[in-house]
């Protein structure tokens, strides 16, 4: 009996003997990525089913990192609310589901934000024939929010803070929230202001709605990975920062060939020419050529998915480069 | 080997052998998932306890009929609303599948062809679609309700809106009280009344008029002494003011849909109870109480009735069951339950899932304990008393 | 008496012969029964003209009412003028492949419909007594989940497809003949444990059933998805659609073992006396003399039970699986077809309909079989 027992917690402990995640990643040759169910300009798929957006991108330019191949991702779709117990169980390796860094999620339900792919906050966009323009006159209104997440909380705080009444109409999906908006089932309708923009370019005619100018919160929206693993942690807070520092120095899908023998010894260093950076993440050296090469730097993928020529018509505004008057930064490639 | 053999033939050493074989099993699972759930528990960071349930939720639920929410409330009292909805629903949702359950199954049995055809069409389709379909679908037809500013008013104060059904609020004044406790008065009294009827007419076998008498103390006598009070009740009419109707009552799309679907959906499997119980008393009490002169609708009243009964309560039990546990359905559009509220919001906002998950579960069990304990009760009184 | 005193017997007044006579017998019988029949007919005219006029004379189906291809929403005649236009069934026929396949890859969907047409073929035997070589079909039956799953995920040199990418009616499909597969055989093992005389197995199967039977099938779903992590090992994971098949099996296998153990308690004490007298073992008797008993019996209840089972699949797209319901509301959020809710749900009921009615006849059909086999045993 004793033998038994020893037998199956030994067994157990192989099981549980878990190698890193990037030896995980590397051994089953793709990378499995959450992503939202669907919300425009971050995660949705195209016509031919393909993911596009800029959260996709995200989990490409991991995948470049990793593999040298930007296609080898398997996204996986996460709801509001069976997104932190997906990347627990390690059924996904990352998430980038527009998600906002706050203590809590960082600390308590044991995750790690790499960093900010997009900085957002939350609005609220209602009927342009309401006539109403600030999200102050919003008293006794109906309001459809998507439940479990950070801005139902904010909503509450917002309309105590300002003392004005409201009723709110939780709702599992964005979908069925955006559907019953449109069947008027609710007045105002609250969430992250690139969520707004998304909403209101799906609509039949945009120019029925407007967005308000309230921002009511900070919501600064990154990837996340489970606590604990660092190198993986490492990897991907780095393929982020390559693709914001490719931007600082002018890096470009067109032009990154070109610049292999640059003058300017940190693009040698970004493309793998000099030093051996991508080795220290356990990478191959052209670990961040390959992002700029098959995503290319932030701008683009900004441009591609969210930015003023697209649909969302999102300005830069916060997330333009520290240098261009927003707060994207990342630290020196070095 | 031989007598090892002998040993493991023995009945009663097999017996001992196999249970103390499940339950070692059965504890080494235990102790498994313990350990497991404790490690991950530990690795990933998540903190257990109790004491979130006192935690300011810092959400808003806005249909709490019963009890006032506000976000500065904690996640027990979002429990408590998410029970008291859960309740409601399934309530009310009981009684009027109940009500139908008994008019279709009856129906069935009607000897007008169509009559009979159209309520067995109903039944098959409500049965043979899942429910959570039929709650989505009732849902995005009250969708289809004209919007709050274009409300249809049916009499002076009654809205008809997609954001559901608005009529006015009785205001109670000072002496309704008495009319209260006339009514009640009625209730008790008419309970009394049929107690001691139903004697009479097994002693005598003089009918007495139940019915009319109860009526009238029920209703007619509050109704009078409403009158004779001067009428101490107001009614506060609701109006649309800014985005939504202030004032009077409202019920709301999301219970609607829920309320109907579930009642039925239910309400068809309760016709089929109805029916095969009706169809269990045999032809000869029918023909029988005929014989003696019975008019149709005592027949089924007197004698079909409660014997059917006999038949359909265990399964109108496990129905009742079925209604609530499928009241969590809810969280399909939105209605406020134990689920959604919860199971759903307050579990996501904490993390706290085991804790959420263990309380909807355990609240479950009980109210089905509860409804099965009182349906055996009313079971055991109308089976037949061996004398 | 002979047969020429009888009178040559009258015909029976018209009025209660053929059509006319079944028209007053069963619909105006009475003064009542005539006012119910003209209500039941002005209603009934009320409900299905305008729905019949909404789903089928006005509506789309390809091609809206100018003769343009239907593409998205803005083609469908309720859209560009809700006054004349009805139903715009495109979307069923413009989204059709993911309603019946989900994601799956086009180059490789023949392996789903291999599956489907085999699933016929393992299906039909078990279902028709008279089928020829059934003994041999039967064992097709039994390896036909092997030969399923590996057509479907891949495997022996055909490429892999992750369930992320099944939907539709294939994942409602799986989620409900391998629910009802797995759960036959659970029910009967909790069947046989809740009746077993050793009182700790009957009362750890006891506690079991009833714990499953007194909570809600989603609960369960969200224990399976937000709780089953916790409890596995690290660096195990279940796979979504697997996990909401856990919970799924486990909720009806405790609606089969109740259903089941009202046959075994339907089995004269005689029978399990007889079979112990001729020393059968226990598994020997409940395998030879009182299941093949029990089941037949309980075949009609088993077929409803499935049925329930098939139904409640349906609850898995709260947890996010896109299975028939859930690609419909996926489908719905599409900016193309948006506010077309009421078109897709009575696709799917319509769906739904035709597998579940099929099988409650079914049930029906076996119950009158067993109620003639029954009466012929008797005489």
């Amino acid at each position: 009996m004793k033998k038994l027992l020893s037998i199956v917690a030994v067994s157990v402990f192989a099981l549980s003997a878990n190698a890193g995640t990037l030896d995980d990643v590397k051994n089953r040759g793709f990378l499995k990525c959450g992503v939202t169910t669907g919300l425009a300009g971050f995660a949705a798929p195209d016509d031919s089913g393909n993911w596009t957006g800029l959260d996709v991108d995200m989990c490409r330019a991991v995948a470049a990192a990793v593999f040298g191949d930007s296609s080898k991702v398997e996204f996986t779709t996460t709801t509001g609310k069976s997104r932190f117990p997906t990347l627990a169980s390690g059924e996904i390796d990352m998430l980038a589901r527009n998600t906002t860094w706050t203590l809590s999620r960082d600390v308590n339900l044991g995750f790690e934000f790499v960093g900010v792919n997009f900085y957002d906050g939350q609005g609220f966009m209602v009927p342009t024939s309401l006539g109403v323009s600030s999200a102050t006159e919003l008293d006794g209104a109906t309001v459809c929010i998507q439940t479990g997440t950070t801005t139902e909380l904010n909503l509450a705080d917002f309309f105590r803070a300002n003392n004005i009444g409201y009723e709110a109409l939780p709702i599992e999906t964005n979908d069925e929230a955006r559907e019953n908006l449109f069947a008027g089932r609710c007045d105002v309708f609250t969430t992250d202001a690139s969520g707004l923009s998304s909403t209101r370019a799906q609509s039949d005619n945009p120019n029925k709605w407007v967005v308000l100018p309230e921002i009511i919160s900070k919501e600064p929206l990154g990837p996340l990975v489970r606590h604990g693993d660092h190198q993986w942690g490492d990897v991907v807070r780095w393929s982020l920062n390559t693709m914001i520092i490719a931007e600082e120095f002018g890096l470009t899908q067109a032009n990154v060939d070109d610049n292999m023998n640059s003058n300017i010894p940190e693009v040698l260093r970004i493309l793998g020419v000099e030093g051996g950076y991508g080795e220290m993440l356990e990478l191959s050296n052209d670990f961040a050529y390959n992002i700029i090469k098959q995503i290319g730097n932030y701008s683009e993928s900004y441009e591609r998915n969210v930015g003023p020529d697209t649909p969302l018509a999102i300005g830069r505004g916060l997330n333009a480069l520290w240098t261009d008057g927003g707060i994207l930064y990342a630290p020196p490639f070095r | 080997m031989r007598s090892n053999f002998n040993f493991f033939s023995d009945q009663k050493f097999r017996s001992l052998f196999y249970q103390v074989l499940v339950v070692g099993l059965f504890a080494l699972g235990i102790y498994y998932l313990t350990i497991t759930t404790a490690y991950n528990l530990e690795k990933r960071n998540i903190a257990t306890g109790w004491s979130f349930l006192n935690n300011p939720a810092g959400f808003d639920i806005s249909f709490s009929p019963f009890l006032d929410f506000k976000s500065t409330d904690t996640h027990l009292k979002v429990y408590y609303v998410g029970v008291l909805n859960t309740l409601l629903v399934s309530f009310t949702g009981c009684i009027a599948a109940t009500f139908l359950g008994f008019i279709v199954g009856i129906i069935r049995l009607s000897n007008n062809w169509l009559l009979s055809r159209t309520a067995y069409v109903y039944v098959e389709f409500c049965r043979n679609v899942p429910l959570i379909l039929q709650i989505i679908l009732w849902y995005s037809i009250l969708l289809l309700m004209p919007r709050i500013k274009q409300a249809i008013e049916l009499v002076n104060g009654f809205f008809i809106t997609n954001r559901g059904l608005y009529s006015p609020r009785p205001i109670y004044e000072s002496g309704f009280s008495i009319v209260f406790f006339v009514f009640i008065v009625g209730i008790i009294a008419s309970i009394w009344i049929s107690k001691w009827a139903k004697k009479r007419q097994e002693r005598t076998g003089q009918r007495y008029p139940v019915l009319w008498t109860s009526l009238g103390l029920i209703i007619l006598l509050p109704l009078i002494i409403f009158f004779l009070l001067g009428s101490p009740m107001t009614f506060e009419y609701p109006v649309l003011k800014g985005f939504n109707f202030k004032g009077g009552m409202v019920i709301r799309p999301e219970f609607i849909a829920m309320f109907l679907a579930l009642s039925i959906y239910t309400g068809a499997f309760i016709s089929e109870t109805v029916r095969s119980g009706i169809l269990s008393v045999t032809k000869g009490q029918r023909e029988a109480s005929a014989a003696l002169g019975l008019k149709p609708t005592w027949i089924m009243r007197l004698i079909i009735i409660p014997q059917a009964l006999r038949v359909i309560i265990p399964p109108l039990t496990s129905q009742y069951l079925n209604l609530t546990k499928n009241s969590s359905l809810g969280i399909a559009v939105g209605y406020a339950d134990l689920v959604h509220g919860f199971g759903g919001i307050s579990l996501n906002q904490t993390g706290q899932a085991i804790e959420c998950m263990v309380i909807t579960m355990a609240t479950y069990l009980c109210i089905s304990l509860i409804i099965s304990f009182f349906m055996n009760i009313y079971n055991r009184s109308i089976q037949f008393k061996e004398k | 008496m002979s047969s020429e005193n009888f009178q040559q017997s009258r015909t029976p007044p018209i009025a209660t012969t053929g059509l006319l006579g079944w028209i007053r017998l069963n619909l105006f019988s009475s003064w009542f029964n005539s006012i119910l029949t003209i209500l039941v007919i002005y209603l009934l005219y009320q409900i299905l003209v305008p729905f019949l006029n909404w789903s089928i004379f006005a509506a789309d189906f390809t091609h809206n009412y100018l003769g343009q291809q239907i593409i998205d929403r803005t083609f469908c005649t309720r859209v560009m003028d809700p006054e004349i236009g009805g139903a715009c069934w495109a979307i069923i026929f413009v989204r059709f492949y993911q309603f019946i396949y989900g994601f799956y890859p086009v180059e490789e969907v023949w392996r789903v419909n291999i599956v489907y047409s085999l699933l016929v073929i393992a299906v039909a035997p078990l279902l028709i007594e008279k089928f020829p070589l059934r003994k041999y079909f039967l064992y097709f039956t039994l390896i036909f989940p092997i030969i399923a799953y590996f057509l479907l995920a891949g495997g022996f040199g055909l490429a892999h497809v992750s369930t992320k990418d099944w939907g539709g009616l294939l994942v409602t499909l799986v989620l409900g003949f391998t629910g009802i597969a797995l759960a036959f055989p659970l029910g009967i093992v909790l069947a046989l444990g809740r009746r077993s005389n050793l009182p700790v197995i009957s009362m750890v199967c006891t506690l079991f059933i009833e714990f499953i039977r007194g909570v809600p099938l989603i609960t369960l779903l969200f224990f399976g998805m937000v709780m089953l992590p916790l409890f596995l090992p690290e660096g195990i994971t279940l796979d979504g659609l697997v996990r909401c098949l856990i919970a799924v099996t486990l909720f009806q296998g405790a609606y089969m073992a109740e259903v089941i153990r009202g046959g075994l308690q339907a089995i004269p004490q005689g029978q399990y006396e007889a079979a112990q007298s001729v020393g059968l073992s226990y598994w020997q008797m409940n395998r030879k003399i009182i299941l093949p008993q029990a089941i037949r019996i309980t075949i009609p209840s088993i077929v409803n039970t499935s049925i329930g089972l098939f139904k409640d699949t349906t609850l898995v797209l709260i947890v996010g699986q896109l299975d028939l319901l859930g690609i419909g509301r996926a489908v719905l959020a599409a900016q193309t077809w948006m506010g077309l809710s009421i078109e897709v749900y009575v696709f799917v009921a319509v769906v739904f309909i035709i597998f579940t009615f099929s099988m409650s006849r079914y049930s029906l059909y076996l119950e009158k079989k067993l109620k003639t086999g029954i009466n012929m045993g008797a005489d």
